[in-house]
């Protein structure tokens, strides 16, 4: 009998997803954006594992572990785009202030 | 032992041909000529050879030698085989013997030409073919031979191919016969179809057993007789042979006078059988054969051209062939057929000495007086003159002429039940054409060897033309004692060899008939003294006749006709036609298809374009609010994504 | 080792070979050009060596013709690479070789730009023509229907003469359309198989069994008779082949005349005859009507012609005529003579196309009124033109005339009507080809015209063996007659179950 019903498991995860999206939506700050990122794919995640413990199938535990990667490189990537424009010369990361495209 | 020297006799000279071709601008000049001569002399050894041991058997003996199967097909089947009887012994000695004195001649007569290894390749390839067209003892394997022929004249006739009338001249010649050569293909289509092979022997077989309708039969026998007119230049197909004399001189005598254009008259003499069966044709092939005759004595009487005067007249002595096969008596016509071989062979030989020495001079008014610059070539020419003119006892002409004047006589055509038709008037008119030959030939010898001094000879006629000359001197003299009319010693050893069982003869003709035959050439060369011998001569040409027979006059009567007729409608057509009718549908169609492709592109770009403008109108008029979304933060791209979402979900788990 | 796949894949492979020799120096002209001629060369000999295998070989007897292939490729859809090879097809394959080696010999050596591009599409061509001739799965039978173009269209548009992208256009318009045609047609009838016994296949000896109705079957033949005329050609639908022979680059123009025509009879022989009898018979009267127009109308045409290579190909239009007419007269003798006049005509032609790309290398035009009096420049390529000239006027003793007499007799057999018509096509065969020995060959020495050298004596060698071969095809065909018979389709019971399972 697991400590928690796969229900716990849902409203878990939809409290984490909301919290990260009200996060991406609310922060202005690149890097918070991404941690925010991040934790959305983690509420996924619990939602696959969850449901694998539910199903008594394996393959949600795959997912997480293909989630955890995509987040890795998810992240690996944003910081060195956020690297990046630093670099450049940008001396904010005010997400809103990269509202022009530009070559 | 005889199996094996029969096909030698086509190889040896197929051999000579293949060697003097492909080794051509290697060999000299004499080395060519022996060669070729020594193919074709082979061949006549073992001809000579072979025919000595088929006298030697019984009478109905044939040596028959069956090479390989042609085609075996179910319903249809053909033979490379060969056969050597009487009647193709007769021809086959008179193709390699006239056709070996003929190459012997040429080997002087060509001496100096830079196309000689050209010509004896062709000609030696013609031996070739015409034996095999003599020898086949299939009808099919026999049309190789007859293509063959044609094809070697063509090569002949434009031999000198720097002038273009010499080649029009060797196409009139293929595109005539292969006219009858296709009419020939359809008779043997006819025939094989009704009787699933084209062996001699079972065709005959088949038609004399009544296998087939009368109606196969004389279309069939109608159909060959066309292809047989068209070889030996009958009516209406006698234009062409006149042209070919554009050829060199040995070409003339070997394939327009002995041997190729009697290749009809053999092809009818083989299948007489055939032809017993078909009534009308017979009487329809006399009657061609003797207003042939008759029309080509009135033609050689008026030509100026000594070549010319000859091929006309070979043109009628073929016509007395044909006459001689329609009446029903084809040894006769191959009698004639061999002494025939003989003489012209002769004269155009000689004819074509003269004109050598007389610096190429053809016209016969130009030339005279020759009978002191060359006596020898005058005793050959007059020689061959008598024999064609058939003076009697003393020519071999008189002989064969006699035979088919006797057999013309006695004929009687039985079209119909009650209709018939009597060979009388049909003897009349070989009597009035051995009149007339005659007189043209005498007029020939008086004009270029009597009378005043034209152009003067030069050189001398060389051992190797004249020895060739020589024997056949003696062969038109005396070749003809071997068959003569009943009135004289009874001596029938040429039908008697042809057909054992019937010997031809004709004991109650009344005496008068062979006086006439022998009365008439006499006459002729009579008058022909009258009129151009004497050293006076009545006239130089005959009287009016720049006015009255002045088409005739070049040979062109015919001509002028089917130029009109068929060659320039025929040209009009085929430029009016000379492009490709459905090419033309198709890239007009094409042309269309893009016109109308480009008009509908601007049309399209026109209605695109309002439309276009209208719509960019509209979408900037109503950019206005979308235009608030596109603010290029990245936090408002996904609020609007989380709302679009829960918009979406709200919809699907609520309705 | 079974050769049959062996044939169909060594020229491509060796044509890949040989376009990366032809790239490996491409600035050493020479070397370069001649190693993937040797290539060429070697592959060619290499399939003879294969062929010869599969001729004289004693195979297992798995199929119901001598030599058998079969390999699963859309098992799902039936549709497996079938190859069989009976009489007929080897025959021809022996033909596309032949005429192969008369290109490397005489044509190829003379392309200079991408001359290892050029031999790559050349042997795909080939793999194409040997693949159409081998394949009795319909589906793979189109695939190489379609491969053999794509090949020569490049070989025309990118090699040819001066208005060279018209011709390769009209010449892909027309077969591709016509071979969509016969795309619908083979689904047509596979799907009334299905329909009618279940099974989805393409298997050529399956589908022969299916029972159609009259009307059915008629429009599955026209359509498959349609693809196969326009390839043959028949008269409305020739237009393509003069243009397409007259620009072509002379080893394009051999193998087009000399073996893709053949395609077109042997499609006609194998699909239409022997898949389709009751409709064939049919609709004879009027195939046969066409042949007779193609006959008569292509050698009308060719007298018009002042361009070579022109005249050549609507004689060509001229002898299919006579393949036409042997298919459909619906006996044996027919068959066989069209099956000789397509020997025949393939090494005459190609023999005419080799001669006339000489004169064309060595004058620069193909306008017979430029022309004239070769006779005394160059006696050997004159000679041989000649020879060709009078094989395609069906000179007796030559293997055109053993066709034309089988097929004008067993016509006979049907109504003496069109053998006559027929056969006055031969008057006019005799007319063009005359009219062009005269003008070229035979004919007074144009002035102005440089001398140029003859044929070398290796080449005429080649040229000798053609020769050879025509007389032995004129002279002593029973051989060949029997050989290349197509085989009789085998009674239905013995092939059901082979091709219910793929």
């Amino acid at each position: 009998m697991p400590a928690f019903s796969f229900n716990d498991t849902l409203l878990l995860a939809t409290v984490l997803f909301s919290v990260g999206l009200a996060g991406v939506l609310v922060r202005r700050d690149l890097v918070f954006m991404l941690m925010s990122l991040d934790i959305m794919l983690n509420a996924a995640a619990l939602v696959f594992v969850g449901a694998g413990a539910r199903w008594h199938d394996a393959t949600g535990q795959v997912m997480f572990v293909l989630i955890l990667a995509l987040a890795a490189v998810e992240t690996a990537v944003g910081l060195a785009i956020i690297v990046c424009l630093h670099a450049r010369g940008r001396p904010t990361l005010d997400a809103d202030t990269g509202n022009l495209l530009r070559g | 032992m005889g199996e094996i020297l029969l096909p030698l006799i086509i190889l040896c000279p197929l051999v000579a041909s293949l060697v003097v071709s492909v080794s051509a601008g290697r060999m000299g000049a004499c080395a060519i000529g022996t060669v070729a001569c020594a193919g074709v002399g082979l061949s006549a050894v073992i001809s000579v050879i072979l025919s000595v041991m088929l006298l030697s058997g019984p009478a109905t003996d044939a040596l028959r030698v069956v090479l390989w199967p042609w085609m075996r097909i179910e319903g249809f089947s053909a033979d490379i085989a060969f056969t050597l009887d009487r009647v193709s012994m007769v021809m086959i000695l008179v193709v390699t013997i006239v056709g070996l004195l003929i190459h012997v001649y040429a080997a002087g007569y060509m001496r100096d030409d830079p196309g000689i290894a050209r010509f004896f390749g062709c000609m030696t390839l013609f031996v070739a073919a015409m034996v095999v067209l003599v020898l086949a003892s299939d009808l099919l394997c026999m049309f190789i031979g007859w293509e063959g022929v044609g094809l070697c004249s063509y090569l002949l006739i434009g031999f000198w191919y720097d002038d273009p009338a010499n080649t029009a001249a060797a196409r009139k010649a293929f595109y005539m016969t292969r006219m009858g050569d296709v009419a020939l293909l359809c008779g043997l289509l006819l025939l094989a179809t009704a009787t699933g092979s084209l062996r001699m022997g079972t065709v005959l077989a088949a038609v004399t057993d009544g296998q087939l309708p009368p109606f196969s039969v004389n279309a069939a026998a109608a159909l060959i007789l066309v292809g047989a007119l068209a070889k030996s230049a009958q009516i209406p197909f006698q234009t062409w042979l006149p042209d070919a004399m554009a050829g060199p001189t040995p070409t003339s005598a070997l394939i327009h006078a002995a041997t190729m254009v009697t290749a009809g008259v053999y092809l009818i003499a083989r299948l007489h059988d055939l032809f017993a069966m078909a009534a009308p044709v017979m009487a329809f092939m006399a009657v061609l054969g003797a207003l042939t005759l008759l029309m080509g004595a009135c033609k050689a009487l008026v030509q100026s051209d000594l070549k010319r005067i000859l091929a006309w007249s070979t043109i009628s002595q073929l016509g007395y062939m044909f006459l001689a096969l329609g009446c029903g008596v084809w040894q006769a016509a191959l009698f004639h057929l061999m002494t025939h071989a003989f003489f012209k062979a002769l004269l155009f030989l000689t004819a074509g000495a003269v004109i050598m020495r007389a610096g190429h001079e053809q016209d016969i008014f130009r030339l005279g007086g020759l009978r002191h610059a060359m006596p020898g070539l005058t005793m050959a020419f007059v020689a061959g003159a008598s024999a064609l003119a058939g003076l009697p006892l003393v020519t071999a002409g008189f002989y064969s002429k006699e035979m088919i004047l006797s057999g013309v006589w006695h004929v009687h055509f039985g079209l119909t039940r009650e209709w018939g038709l009597s060979g009388h008037p049909l003897w009349g008119i070989a009597l009035l054409g051995a009149f007339l030959t005659a007189l043209y030939i005498f007029r020939c010898v008086f004009i270029v060897f009597c009378g005043k001094a034209g152009t003067r000879a030069v050189g001398r006629t060389s051992r190797l033309m004249s020895i060739p000359l020589g024997c056949l001197c003696v062969l038109s003299l005396s070749g003809g004692v071997i068959e003569m009319p009943d009135t004289l010693p009874r001596l029938h050893l040429f039908s008697a060899l042809l057909d054992p069982g019937v010997p031809l003869s004709h004991a109650d003709e009344p005496i008068w008939l062979v006086l006439a035959g022998a009365i008439v050439p006499l006459a002729g060369l009579g008058v022909a003294w009258v009129l151009w011998g004497r050293r006076v001569s009545v006239m130089r040409e005959i009287p009016g006749q720049a006015a009255i027979i002045r088409p005739a006059r070049d040979g062109r009567g015919m001509d002028v006709v089917y130029d009109r007729v068929f060659v320039q409608p025929l040209c009009l057509l085929v430029w009016l036609t000379r492009l490709d009718i459905a090419d033309h549908a198709i890239t007009g169609t094409g042309r269309l298809t893009r016109a109308a492709s480009a008009g509908m592109f601007r049309a399209r770009a026109g209605v695109v374009d309002m439309l276009a403008i209208r719509a960019t109108g509209m979408a900037r008029w109503a950019d206005h609010l979308p235009g608030q979304f596109q603010n290029g933060r990245v936090r408002w791209y996904a609020a609007w994504i989380a709302t679009g979402l829960c918009a979406g979900l709200a919809m699907v788990v609520l309705s | 080792m079974n050769p049959l796949p062996a044939l169909v894949l060594l020229p491509i492979m060796g044509g890949g070979v040989a376009w990366v020799a032809g790239h490996v120096r491409p600035r050493v002209t020479t070397t370069s050009r001649d190693a993937s001629w040797w290539v060429v060369l070697v592959t060619l000999i290499v399939e003879t060596f294969v062929l010869v295998m599969a001729t004289f070989g004693h195979p297992v007897h798995t199929g119901p013709w001598p030599g058998h292939f079969s390999m699963p490729w859309i098992p799902a859809m039936g549709i497996a690479v079938r190859l069989d090879m009976d009489g007929l097809s080897l025959s021809l394959i022996w033909l596309s070789l032949i005429m192969c080696f008369l290109c490397v010999f005489l044509a190829t050596r003379q392309v200079t730009v991408h001359a290892g591009a050029f031999r790559f599409l050349f042997l795909a061509t080939l793999t194409g023509i040997i693949g159409t001739f081998l394949a009795t799965d319909l589906f793979l039978f189109f695939f190489f229907w379609e491969l053999m173009l794509v090949p020569m269209f490049g070989l025309i548009a990118a090699w040819g003469h001066e208005d060279r992208q018209r011709a390769a256009m009209k010449f892909f318009m027309f077969t591709q359309g016509s071979g969509l045609i016969m795309l619908l047609s083979i689904l047509g009838l596979v799907i009334t198989h299905y329909r009618q016994t279940g099974v989805l296949t393409f298997d050529y000896f399956t589908l022969a069994h299916t029972p159609l109705s009259p009307a059915v079957s008629m429009l599955l033949m026209l359509g498959f008779f349609i693809a196969f005329a326009v390839k043959l050609p028949v008269v409305p639908v020739h237009v393509w082949l003069p243009d397409a022979h007259t620009q072509a680059p002379t080893a394009a123009s051999v193998l087009l005349a000399g073996i893709l025509l053949k395609t077109g009879g042997y499609g006609m022989i194998r699909f239409n005859i022997m898949l389709f009898p009751d409709a064939a018979s049919r609709f004879a009267p009027i195939a046969m009507g066409l042949g007779v127009a193609g006959i008569v109308y292509g050698a009308w045409l060719a007298y018009a012609q002042d361009d070579v290579k022109r005249l050549i190909a609507y004689s060509s239009i001229s002898h299919m005529g006579f393949v036409l007419l042997g298919i459909f007269t619906g006996s044996r003798m027919g068959m066989q003579g069209a099956i000789i006049q397509m020997l025949a005509h393939g090494l005459s032609t190609a023999g005419l196309f080799v001669v006339a790309g000489a004169i064309q290398d060595r004058l620069h035009t193909r306008d017979m009124r430029c022309i004239g009096g070769l006779w005394a420049a160059m006696p050997r390529l004159s000679g041989a033109g000649l020879f060709f000239a009078m094989a395609a006027l069906g000179m007796p003793g030559l293997g055109n005339f053993t066709g034309e007499f089988l097929v004008l007799l067993a016509t006979w057999h049907v109504s003496p009507l069109p053998a006559i018509l027929a056969a006055v096509g031969l008057v006019l065969a005799a007319i063009y080809a005359l009219r062009m020995v005269n003008r070229i060959f035979l004919a007074a020495p144009r002035t102005g015209l440089q001398p140029v050298p003859d044929v070398a004596s290796r080449q005429m060698a080649v040229f000798a063996c053609v020769m050879v071969f025509l007389v032995l095809l004129g002279v002593y065909p029973q051989p060949f007659v029997t050989f290349s018979a197509p085989l009789p389709l085998p009674v239905a019971a013995m092939t059901g179950p082979e091709g219910a399972t793929p």
